[in-house]
């Protein structure tokens, strides 16, 4: 199958007097991991949710594993199968337990997981006998993710999904995206953790006031990779002093023979992904 | 995995109208099965919504001691009201309420994300009122019985028009419950706008007093809406064929209480269907 898992053409929606999306073309190949980062409010969330077929659109065409998730028929059941949602924000089960909500959401697909097998894969094993309304804030994230990969979907969209995460709990989630994406699944991400797009996605795409403004390798967005690199030292009398060039290993060893060796306090640094994001948003 | 053979195709498109494992009949019903699983678990909620019409009629029967007439006591003329409001506690005002806040908290939404058919998920709230409602009104009865002397109904006819009745009656306030949940904006101000209603409907409709005796105006506007009609039905069942011309149309008049409760029906279902809010305003 080589056509794209996400294929949209001039995206538009319209809120009121508001543009919300203005003009959005995307395509996403099977297999990949894309992160769609922007500010809130940049139609982010809109866009994806267009995508998942939550809202309609006002103009433009959009097709998701080939289907329009606009159009409401028998279809889109059978569609809803081939896609998986974890939405922003958690949800909560009042007084079911996580093995009892994970094994009911199972019956909805064709061809399910095994819900043991996927509760222990977001690591939630040992609270599977425990109400939802027990779980952290993370158990409570890991659960959601849970549900979304209960049918084994070919696309999984993710909308934030490591808002409150700690440092340990958003690497482990890490691990499990990548796994699933080793497995062939096709992920869309939103997140404002800079770090996630970089270690996650193959791709990242910048929306800022409903535009897609840059689509690249997290390496590569906005000319990361030929970007001028930053080099800072500190002189015989203490103070720090930087220069930004496009050769740092010139200035390295020229420095390097000014000090007749190490040179106190070097770095050289090219500018991060959160860097160019910044840069990018505020243009 | 798409087969060319006929033997296959056929196969395709026999799952496209039903994806799931389950058929949905049968996943309309496990649906029930975790509605009812979550209310058993959630322990004030059992006690005061099984006990409430049970608690009213304690109230109303050592209060009201004496007969209305006719050989007929209080109790016997209440606890009609007593199973029409249940009826209507757990069909409208639970409904209600209860949707809203799902709503609130994303259930909703997610549910619209898989491939679970909607109406699994009203069927399941069906199951769920229904389960509540017999269980409610058998502990109802059984008190009333048991401490103020009820008479139950002593034919087959009488338990018949009480089955259809409460039947047609808990499938009104249910979808209406269901039309009504999309009223409020919030799970947090659902109790304040259901409440109200359901409340000013108990006291026109005949539930706290004998309806004979309110106001023109009142008994008017109580038979626009079902539960008027849902006591009046009940009285059919647990008074005397001779109290009959004692209601305000001159008899018990069970052609209309059929006639209103299944309009209502259908008004609500078509409510539901059309004006039915999987997500809240924020979400588009």
């Amino acid at each position: 199958m080589t056509e794209a898992a996400i294929e949209v053409r001039g995206l538009r929606k319209v809120y009121g007097d508001t543009v919300a999306v203005d003009g959005v073309d995307l395509t996403v190949a099977r297999g990949e991991i894309f992160a769609l980062l922007g500010p809130n409010g940049a139609g982010k969330t809109t866009t994806v949710e267009i995508l998942e077929g939550y809202r309609k659109r006002d103009g433009g065409e959009v097709r998701v594993l080939g289907v329009d998730p606009a159009v409401e028929d028998a279809a889109k059941r059978r569609w809803r199968t081939r896609v998986g949602i974890v939405l922003q924000g958690t949800g909560e089960f009042d007084e079911l337990t996580v093995g009892e909500v994970v094994g009911h959401f199972a019956r909805f697909y064709p061809e399910p997981d095994d819900p043991a097998d996927v509760i222990a894969r977001v690591g939630l094993t040992e609270k599977a006998r425990s109400r939802t309304h027990t779980l952290s804030g993370g158990q409570k994230r890991r659960l959601d993710v849970a549900l979304g990969i209960i049918g084994r979907p070919e696309l999984l969209f993710l909308d934030e999904p490591t808002t409150g995460f700690d440092p340990e709990a958003r690497r482990e989630f890490w691990t499990l995206i990548r796994d699933l994406a080793g497995s062939g699944t096709t992920i869309v991400l939103t997140t404002h953790y800079l770090e996630e797009a970089e270690t996650l996605a193959d791709r990242v795409g910048v929306i800022t006031a409903g535009r897609l403004i840059a689509v690249d390798t997290p390496r590569r967005l906005g000319n990361r990779d030929s970007a001028l690199a930053t080099v800072s030292w500190r002189t015989a009398e203490g103070a720090w002093e930087s220069t930004r060039s496009a050769t740092p290993t010139a200035v390295v060893t020229d420095l390097a023979a000014r000090f007749d060796g190490e040179v106190p306090g070097l770095t050289v640094t090219r500018p991060t992904l959160e860097d160019i994001y910044l840069d990018m948003i505020s243009a | 995995m798409i087969d060319c053979t006929g033997a296959g195709e056929a196969k395709v498109k026999g799952q496209e109208s039903m994806p799931m494992r389950l058929s949905g009949m049968n996943l309309g019903l496990r649906q029930g099965a975790l509605e009812i699983q979550q209310f058993l678990r959630s322990r004030e909620q059992v006690m005061f919504t099984l006990a409430f019409p049970a608690i009213l009629i304690l109230v109303f029967g050592s209060i009201f001691k004496g007969e209305i007439g006719d050989g007929v006591k209080f109790t016997q003329y209440f606890v009609t009201g007593m199973i029409a409001t249940g009826l209507m506690t757990v069909g409208f005002q639970a409904l209600a309420i209860q949707i809203p806040m799902e709503r609130d908290r994303g259930v909703l939404k997610r549910l619209l994300g898989t491939p679970m058919p909607r109406w699994v998920y009203f069927a399941g709230k069906v199951l769920m009122v229904a389960f509540i409602a017999v269980l409610e009104t058998a502990i109802l009865l059984a008190v009333a019985t048991l401490l103020f002397g009820l008479d139950l109904p002593d034919t087959a006819g009488k338990w018949l028009t009480f089955l259809w009745v409460s039947a047609l009656g808990i499938t009104a306030c249910t979808l209406c419950g269901i039309a009504f949940s999309s009223l409020a904006r919030t799970g947090r101000s659902a109790p304040a706008v259901v409440t109200p209603v359901a409340l000013i409907l108990q006291f026109i409709s005949g539930v706290f007093f004998v309806f004979t005796s309110l106001p023109g105006w009142m008994q008017n506007l109580a038979s626009i809406f079902p539960l008027k009609w849902m006591c009046q039905g009940l009285r059919s069942v647990f008074l005397p064929e001779s109290f009959g011309p004692r209601e305000p149309g001159g008899s018990y008049d069970l052609p209309m209480v059929a006639l209103v409760l299944g309009v209502w029906c259908l008004v609500a279902l078509i409510l539901c269907l059309t004006t039915f809010r999987w997500t809240t305003k924020r979400d588009g």
